[in-house]
């Protein structure tokens, strides 16, 4: 499994377009922004958080599709789905590829960003951390959605009619926290919550996910 | 006698078919007795004016919006355990009935919105909510669309609407957390002595009762259709084979 997710992020990296084209668009979108709302600091500092979680959860979104297309057309997900290992495995192993090649160099990014739309710096620290605990999330419930669309010529447009819905959840409670967390609230909940989100989607989708792409090499 | 005879696809349709004109007929008497008595002998509410009156419409399709994904979620949940086509193909055939009774709740909502609240839209949990349901029902339709294979397309839709319960489930409350609302509480239930005042309760419950039987009505019709249209594909298939 290890291998497979060594595997994973070595495609991703080294195969043009996937990598690298996440955050370039989240950087695009954060950049985009000011020039549709104009160059005010204090509203661009008023909606950075929503704008800053939005992005990247639509970068997310971009580099889902190629978790397991790749693999299907070539003929190694029908070898990975026949290995000696569960596919569940597989499946958790992929998501954590995507998750490592794309929700972590957001993460990463995202204080620089959180920058130019001149986001009070007590926030670089949530920030991050709701950042760092959400974006699993979305790459779990992603994988599952390529999952349900692996077979489909052109999937990507219905994959992100399927996933998006399932990210209102970890959207809400992600800038929430980081809201109440910038205003110097209590986070606490919120935080947990998204928290709770995550875990519970790790613990339980690669399964589901596993079955569903069962279901499409049949 | 047992429920899972109708699993087989001809004694659904000899049965439905005779069932069928009983509950179209049912509905509009229903729906046509809750409407005039509704709209023209219930007095107007205090602070309401006529728009009141909506509520004959809004509530009853807000609560087949909901119940509507329900009944998809039992249907899939006896396709994946019994492998039943009736029951999936019946799921198909409910999701757009459910996605445009949320559609009136969501229209009806805003037109009297307008008057009352003074907006069409506010981003109250509730509104949020059904507007995320439109999502998941649309979702759930366009991939039932994108596949051919009847079987897989079946599994797939089922495992979808499962995942998107429990999802749907925690929106609601992750939207009742984001903000607070403008919408009232329940105006009916069934253990709390909450209820809108007598004279709006039994036409609303007629109401209530008609939009059901319209659904049952629609949803028998619509799952014949897919059950010929399922059998005529059987028959050109058999044709191209020959």
């Amino acid at each position: 499994m290890i291998a497979i997710l060594i595997r994973d992020m070595r495609l991703a990296m080294r195969a043009g377009g996937g990598f690298g084209l996440g955050l370039a668009f989240f950087l695009i979108v954060v950049v985009l922004v000011p020039f549709g709302v104009g160059p005010q600091s204090a509203i661009l500092a008023e909606i950075a958080p929503g704008i800053l979680w939005v992005g990247a959860l639509l970068a997310c979104l971009l580099s889902l599709d190629r978790i397991f297309a790749l693999d299907f057309e070539d003929g190694s997900l029908d070898l990975l789905a026949t290995a000696p290992i569960p596919l569940e495995g597989v499946v958790a192993m992929k998501a954590l590829a995507h998750w490592l090649t794309t929700g972590l160099p957001l993460t990463i990014a995202a204080p620089f960003l959180a920058v130019l739309l001149h986001m009070p710096q007590n926030g670089f620290v949530w920030l991050v951390i709701t950042l760092a605990t959400g974006t699993p999330a979305l790459s779990f419930i992603g994988t599952f959605g390529a999952a349900l669309t692996v077979g489909l010529k052109r999937g990507g447009l219905l994959l992100s009619l399927l996933v998006l819905p399932l990210y209102v959840p970890t959207l809400i409670f992600g800038a929430e926290a980081l809201h109440r967390g910038m205003a110097g609230l209590d986070a606490t909940t919120p935080l947990l919550m998204l928290a709770g989100i995550t875990t519970g989607v790790i613990a339980l989708l690669p399964f589901v996910a596993a079955a569903t792409i069962r279901i499409n090499l049949r | 006698m047992s429920l899972w005879e109708y699993a087989n696809p001809r004694k659904f349709m000899q049965t439905s078919g005779a069932v069928l004109p009983w509950f179209a007929v049912l509905s509009i008497i229903f729906l046509s007795t809750g409407m005039i008595w509704g709209f023209s002998f219930t007095p107007e509410a205090e602070n309401f004016g006529s728009s009141v009156k909506i509520m004959y419409v809004h509530v009853p399709a807000a609560l087949m919006a909901i119940n509507i994904w329900v009944m998809m979620l039992v249907t899939s949940l006896v396709w994946l355990v019994r492998r039943h086509h009736v029951s999936v193909l019946a799921a198909r055939a409910a999701a757009p009935i459910g996605l445009v009774m949320t559609l009136i709740a969501l229209f009806t909502g805003a037109i009297w919105g307008q008057p009352m609240w003074g907006t069409y839209w506010a981003w109250d949990p509730r509104l949020t909510a059904f507007l995320i349901l439109l999502m998941f029902y649309l979702g759930y339709i366009a991939l039932w669309q994108a596949i051919d294979d009847p079987e897989t397309v079946a599994d797939l839709t089922s495992v979808l609407c499962m995942v998107g319960s429990v999802f749907a489930l925690l929106s609601r409350y992750a939207v009742n957390f984001w903000n607070q609302g403008l919408h009232q509480g329940a105006s009916l239930s069934l253990d709390k002595e909450e209820h809108v005042a007598d004279v709006y309760y039994w036409p609303l419950l007629i109401s209530m009762a008609g939009f059901v039987l319209l659904f049952i009505t629609l949803v028998l019709i619509r799952t014949r259709t897919e059950i010929r249209a399922r059998r005529l594909a059987a028959l050109m298939a058999r044709e191209r084979n020959q």
